[in-house]
């Protein structure tokens, strides 16, 4: 068969050709062949079985898969994998220190009770690392506008914006 | 999700020759925050994607230049908002783009595909179970006889109603903004204005580009205009939603007195709304809150409600006369 045929009967068989994709994670070079029709969600998730980014609504709608990606904050439920090639993803998983010791954001979650069901949680936290790190943590009302694209069902939004304010002074410290 | 294949454009050059004449199915892939969103959906069913990401030479933002600010077509959202020289000068554009989604959507979204989103209408979105011309022509229009609450007061058809979503596209055309595309037979330069049709009959043809034609920059001529600006959306609630009615204004002042006002309208028509009606009857006059609100009624002078939205005519109003105030602030 040729490449043109043999695409043309994948595409019968509901398969689409693989794409070679090489990206680092949280440190690491991953290889794969995808299929081109992959998030970069269900990348981690699925194929390197890192859970931490959650699904929510698939749509970029709530942030619940917020991820970094050459250090800027996406959803990664509406970043085809294939366009990660060559690129570096960090997820919740790798935030902190290799010894254990919690990122100041995740402890200021937990101290300030900025979550319930804890669902949007890696999203609503890997959001805040890049809001304070974007210089967007000045006051409640530029956390509150920076922090609208993480929704979460709990309702737990007052105790995100104060671990926020909490963990911005401390990060800025460091 | 439809299968089909990926590459990567290497020139834009490469690029239109990869898309224009290989039919309706093939087609760009920029941020993908509406493509990939819509191919989730099954609404868009392309079976070749063609990546422009890597086109390095469509990233700049340049404002430094003599008498326009030139953005390329790549250039994400979040930078072009956070550009020290737009918020300062021209504050309606970089409004427009941090008051539009969320900054995870803003670092990914470029401009070209900005100007192109479709619309949020949700029977176009919600598929099979509702007719709709714009997805299935010929169809019938489910908004007409459901829910119209989001839909279009402005530039309307009995075909299709669907507001036009973005934000940007709004500022663009308050300040008289072009593209330059380029397509199989050399490059082209289009209005913002004229680059977004109203549905008439054929809701499903959206804009005035041709097959394979790729936008490579916005361009916005310069005007002291700019500081005096503002882009004012008004939601249902205070951040991370598209406008119920928005207003992009831009004042030339002498003293009290208007001598020259640029007003677009958003979230109400269809496409983005070019307000003339009501930069005229302003000029020449002292800007008050009484000549704003006649300002914002005359925006919506040709209004034509639906079922569920003639409550966005006093909303729309109120929006651009808001704006005008804000605007007056900075001159
Ligand atoms: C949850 C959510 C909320 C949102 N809220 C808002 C909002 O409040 N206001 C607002 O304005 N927008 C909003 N958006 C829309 C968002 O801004 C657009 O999806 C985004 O700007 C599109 O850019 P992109 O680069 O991702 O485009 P893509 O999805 O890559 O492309 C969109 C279309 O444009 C074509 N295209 C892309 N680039 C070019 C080019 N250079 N030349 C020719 N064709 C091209 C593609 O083929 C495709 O058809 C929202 C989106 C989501 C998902
Ligand atoms: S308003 Fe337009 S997009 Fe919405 S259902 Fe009617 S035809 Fe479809
Ligand atoms: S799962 Fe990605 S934004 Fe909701
Ligand atoms: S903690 Fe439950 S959704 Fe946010």
């Amino acid at each position: 068969m040729t490449a043109d045929e043999q695409a043309a009967d994948q595409a019968a068989r509901g398969e689409s050709e693989r794409v070679d994709v090489t990206l680092t994670v949280n440190g690491e070079t991953r290889s794969l062949a995808i299929d081109p029709r992959t998030s970069l969600l269900d990348l981690l998730r699925e194929h390197l079985a890192l859970t931490g980014a959650k699904k929510g609504c698939d749509h970029g709608q709530c942030g619940a898969c917020t991820v970094h990606l050459d250090g800027r904050r996406i959803v990664s439920c509406l970043m085809p994998a294939v366009q990660t090639d060559g690129r570096a993803v960090k997820t919740i998983e790798a935030l902190a220190s290799p010894n254990g010791e919690l990122h100041p954001m995740q402890r200021a979650f937990i101290d300030h009770d900025a979550l319930q069901c804890g669902y949007c949680t890696p999203g609503q936290i890997m959001a805040a690392v890049a809001c304070v790190d974007e210089g967007h943590a000045g006051s409640t009302e530029e956390i509150r506008e920076y922090m609208s694209g993480n929704i979460c069902r709990c309702g737990a939004y007052v105790g995100v914006v104060s671990a926020i304010q909490d963990a911005a002074a401390k990060m800025r410290r460091t | 999700m439809q299968t089909f294949s990926y590459t990567r454009a290497e020139t834009v050059e490469d690029a239109v020759r990869s898309v224009a004449g290989a039919g309706p199915r093939t087609c760009f892939i920029a941020g993908g925050t509406t493509l990939y969103d819509l191919m989730k959906l099954n609404l868009e069913t392309p079976n070749k994607i063609v990546d422009i990401t890597g086109l390095r030479d469509l990233n700049h933002i340049d404002a430094g230049g003599h008498s326009e600010l030139v953005f390329g077509a790549l250039a994400r959202m979040s930078d072009v908002a956070a550009h020290p020289q737009i918020a300062d000068e021209y504050p309606a554009i970089s409004e427009s783009l941090w008051r539009a989604a969320s900054q995870q959507l803003r670092n990914v979204a470029t401009l070209g595909g900005n100007l192109l989103q479709r619309t949020r209408c949700v029977y176009f979105r919600g598929g099979e179970p509702f007719a709709c011309n714009k997805r299935d022509p010929g169809s019938g229009c489910a908004a007409q006889q459901g829910n119209d609450r989001g839909h279009a007061l402005l530039g309307g058809s009995s075909s299709c109603v669907a507001v036009y979503p973005g934000d940007l596209a709004v500022a663009l055309v308050a300040f008289d903004a072009k593209i330059d595309v380029l397509g199989v037979t050399g490059e082209r330069t289009i209005a913002v204005e004229a680059l977004h049709r109203e549905p008439g009959t054929s809701p499903n043809v959206e804009t005035t580009l041709k097959s394979g034609e790729l936008i490579l920059r916005v361009r916005v001529p310069k005007t002291t205009m700019g500081r005096a600006s503002t882009y004012h959306k008004i939601r249902d609630r205070e951040s991370y939603a598209f406008a119920l009615a928005s207003a992009a204004v831009a004042l030339d002042m002498d003293g009290d007195t208007v001598r020259d006002a640029r007003i677009a309208i958003g979230g109400l028509a269809t496409r983005p709304w070019r307000a003339r009606a009501a930069e005229q009857v302003l000029a020449g006059k002292t800007l008050s809150q009484r000549t704003a609100r006649q300002a914002g009624d005359a925006a919506l002078h040709e209004a034509k409600p639906g079922r569920n939205n003639s409550f966005r005519i006093e909303l729309g109003a109120r929006t651009v006369a808001d704006a005008l105030m804000i605007a007056r602030q900075r001159a």
